[in-house]
């Protein structure tokens, strides 16, 4: 009788997995985009991740976009110019565009938009927009910036989510609930959200720029393994993941159903060493003198330490930005390994063995990367332990100074005072490894306010040799964005930022 | 029995009271500022004062514990502080699908386990025995995640049978849902019916020697009857216990069996919540599981009674 049952059971089991075969949810013109992570809060002002930009990408427009080649271009501007003494930013508003509500976008509302990220209480934006002190409306399609001082950072960071735009109205009856159902003016609205599985977006139907915009819906599915991401891209279930995983770009090449892209990241993997966070810095050689952070990164080889930590998917640096980005300082280039060197410099310093911990996130790519800097430091005499710290518990360490060298990642920004400003002037907040210097605050002063592209560059190549003298950081690589995507997808545009810009995307 | 419902109701509100105080307190053990975290990558100051204020991180412990157990009672369970939504909105979000999960894995446990467990005990020393105790010893040392991810790779990937994971509403889409689900609750359902199959094997040997069995079949019973009837019931009381333990904790979440089939369920939702040290949702969600878990050992309790009549003297 039970065995009859069981049978009875077993096959009922199967019948109903054979006959319940997977059915698409959404129709042909929904793309399907796998996330590594779920974002944060959906409001421009408050937003904090870097996934939460992907979303934004199809959400919110900014009054700056930018290109393959990170030049800065109008999206909801239509132009600006510099005002006098470069004191002032006057930007002219696209006409005709309007928000998801149906309100205008308009000068009043980009002023409105500006004094909401400076303003709201927990906004994220408002150091971004410190050197802004005022907005003017000057005409309904003509806003003006007041700033304290020339800013030539501001462009870039109205390209972000200082240059978002919420409909006014929305968010004023909104408040700080805002996030849970935004209201932007990009090309696809906001449907619904299911907080670890999906946001859905509609598209607007009356965005300005509708002739790019061939899908009705997107929908963005959070998966955080990688592996479960590529089953889902290739089973069919989604058109497009980001952070595709290093190790499995070469068992895609001989699938001809799916294509890879990749884009050298604007931001960085390095080390940060602890040079006068705390008094930890002056108990290890290594915060203590210069010659011995310069010994440890002549012991690198970083070439090995892409091939080996990721699978070759990284080019090697050794500043804030990449070799091929224009803001690249050539007067500071890029170290070969020198183990005979590094052991003559700690000789010179006397300390032919030195010996640190290296705190590390718990990532898989991260443990890796430790373990091979071990490996290869040993050669040249240093002793590296590492430490395996979880993320949120190791940044506490690093923010009191509790820690002598922190493997660390930074997203980037498009403006490369975004990856110099925060990490070394004295007391800001991602100054880890506490360096200070009068000099160098002021030449990150200079690198701010000079407008023209030549003389900032002048400003950041003495940034660097400062930089690459002291060693507060000793930066490894820049990763490669890496997404895959069904090869019936066409028109993706391959921006450094790492953003997926939905204009232009469509089936074949 | 109605004054031992009583008296078992009654230790619940104390215990709660005390599960409270261990997940508030717990949970500031963790290392790390959550304004910190919180703040992301720009780590703007006023952000941090206003996070700390906002949720009262500078307050003293008892305080901010006041608070929470203050709003807790009103019906507030607190704001996500990551994505800023009602953490009671986000369990009633996940707990349709962790129920649906932990129910499906259960009876996929239930039917596997149990009939195995029978035929194992009343075919002992059989070819049927030791092919139960093989699949059971299958069930107990394979890896939730690496059955889950053969199962994508065989029946997503390579059959396409089976979506490779995601969850469907199913109000939205009652086949897709199934659909969504059966491969994560096989996972699950595997490894609780192996522990259930060896459980439910030692009791009916047990049971099957005992005299009233022996009396049962002197009196010309059929098998059937001796072996469902007369065994099993008796055999089931630890079976109860272990399935309303199993079950308590399939509610809790299956943190790596959801990660594997993007199932947006408790498993998640508080691992995510712990990483980011977003301690209303920590807490709201241990708070409901610890809830959920004390009331179905009640209902197991219950259940003896109903199962063996002797209980009810």
């Amino acid at each position: 009788m039970s065995w009859e049952m069981f049978t009875r059971g077993a096959t009922l089991a199967l019948a109903l997995a054979a006959g319940i075969a997977a059915t698409p949810a959404y129709s042909q013109t929904t793309l399907r985009i796998g996330l590594a992570e779920d974002p944060d809060v959906l409001d421009p002002t408050l937003a904090r991740t870097f996934v939460g930009r992907i979303v934004f990408a199809g959400l919110c427009d900014k009054l700056f976009d930018l290109d393959e080649k990170l030049a800065i271009v109008p999206q909801l501007a239509t132009g600006y110019e510099w005002g006098g003494d470069n004191k002032s930013l006057i930007i002219k508003i696209r006409p005709g565009v309007t928000f998801h509500d149906g309100e205008k976008l308009d000068a009043a509302a980009v002023k409105f938009n500006l004094e909401r990220h400076k303003t709201m209480a927990g906004s994220n934006r408002r150091t971004e927009l410190t050197p802004v002190t005022s907005i003017d409306v000057v005409d309904p399609l003509t806003v003006k910036l007041n700033l304290s001082a020339p800013f030539s950072p501001l462009l870039a960071v109205l390209t972000d989510r200082s240059g978002m735009m919420v409909s006014p109205k929305a968010s004023q009856e909104a408040g700080d609930k805002f996030g849970a159902k935004p209201i932007c003016s990009g090309p696809f609205k906001f449907v619904e959200r299911v907080a670890q599985d999906r946001i859905v977006l509609e598209k607007h139907a009356g965005y300005w720029d509708a002739k790019n915009i061939h899908f009705d819906r997107i929908v963005y599915l959070p998966i955080v393994d990688a592996t479960v991401r590529l089953a889902n891209l290739k089973s069919g279930q989604l058109d497009f993941i980001e952070r595709l995983a290093p190790s499995d770009v070469p068992g895609l090449r001989s699938d001809n159903r799916i294509k890879v892209s990749k884009i050298v990241e604007i931001g960085y993997q390095g080390i940060t060493i602890n040079v006068g966070k705390s008094d930890m810095a002056k108990g290890n050689p290594l915060g203590k003198d210069a010659k011995v952070r310069e010994a440890f990164e002549l012991s690198l080889d970083r070439d090995g330490i892409v091939a080996v930590a990721m699978d070759g998917q990284a080019d090697p640096g050794n500043q804030w930005v990449a070799p091929t980005n224009a803001w690249y300082a050539k007067n500071a280039p890029l170290p070969k390994r020198d183990v005979n060197k590094a052991k003559a410099l700690l000789r010179e310093a006397g300390v032919t063995n030195p010996s640190f911990t290296l705190m590390t996130p718990t990532t898989s790519d991260a443990q890796r990367i430790a373990q091979v800097v071990q490996v290869m430091a040993k050669e040249a005499g240093f002793d590296v332990k590492i430490q395996s710290t979880e993320f949120a518990t190791s940044l506490n360490l690093a923010d009191k100074g509790q820690y002598e060298a922190y493997l660390l990642a930074w997203s980037g920004r498009a403006d490369p005072d975004g990856n110099v400003q925060q990490f070394f002037t004295c007391n800001a907040p991602n100054n880890y490894a506490g360096f200070c210097t009068k000099e160098m605050d002021a030449l990150i002063e200079e690198s701010r306010t000079k407008l023209d592209a030549k003389e900032r560059l002048a400003a950041y190549e003495k940034i660097a040799a400062i930089a690459s003298k002291e060693k507060p950081v000793v930066y490894l690589f820049h990763r490669h964005w890496l997404w895959a995507y069904n090869t019936k997808v066409s028109g993706l545009r391959t921006v450094p930022d790492g953003m997926v810009r939905v204009q232009g995307l469509k089936f074949n | 029995m109605f004054n031992y419902l009583v008296q078992r109701i009654g230790t619940i509100i104390p215990t709660l009271f005390f599960v409270s105080i261990l997940i508030f307190g717990l949970q500031q053990l963790l290392p790390g500022d959550p304004a910190l975290i919180l703040s992301g990558e720009d780590r703007d100051e006023n952000v941090i004062a206003y996070l700390r204020e906002k949720f009262h991180l500078d307050e003293p412990l008892p305080m901010r514990y006041l608070y929470w157990m203050g709003n807790v009672l009103q019906g507030d369970l607190g704001e996500s502080l990551r994505i800023q939504q009602p953490v009671l909105d986000l369990i009633l979000q996940k707990l349709p699908v962790t129920l649906q999960l932990a129910a499906m894995a259960m009876v996929i446990a239930l039917v596997i386990g149990i009939t195995a467990g029978i035929v194992s005990a009343v075919t002992k020393d059989s070819v049927w025995d030791y092919a139960a105790n093989v699949i059971s010893l299958w069930g107990l040392s394979t890896p939730n995640f690496w059955l889950g991810i053969m199962m994508i790779l065989f029946f997503s990937v390579w059959l396409g049978w089976l979506p490779a994971s995601g969850y469907v509403s199913p109000f939205e889409d009652l086949k897709a849902n199934l659909a969504s689900m059966i491969m994560p609750a096989f996972v699950l359902g595997n490894a609780i019916a192996a522990v259930l199959m060896r459980h439910t094997r030692s009791a009916m040997l047990q049971v099957l020697n005992a005299d009233y069995v022996r009396t049962a079949r002197a009196k010309g019973l059929v098998e059937r009857i001796v072996v469902l009837k007369h065994a099993l019931r008796n055999a089931l009381i630890p079976i109860i216990t272990l399935g309303a333990l199993e079950f308590g904790t399939l509610l809790s979440g299956s943190v790596l069996t959801e990660q594997v089939f993007s199932i947006p369920g408790f498993g998640k939702l508080i691992v995510d919540a712990v990483f980011n040290r977003d301690y209303a949702v920590v807490q709201g969600v241990v708070l409901v599981t610890a809830t959920a878990y004390i009331t179905l050992n009640l209902l197991a309790d219950l259940a003896y009674f109903l199962v063996n009549p002797r209980l009810r003297g």
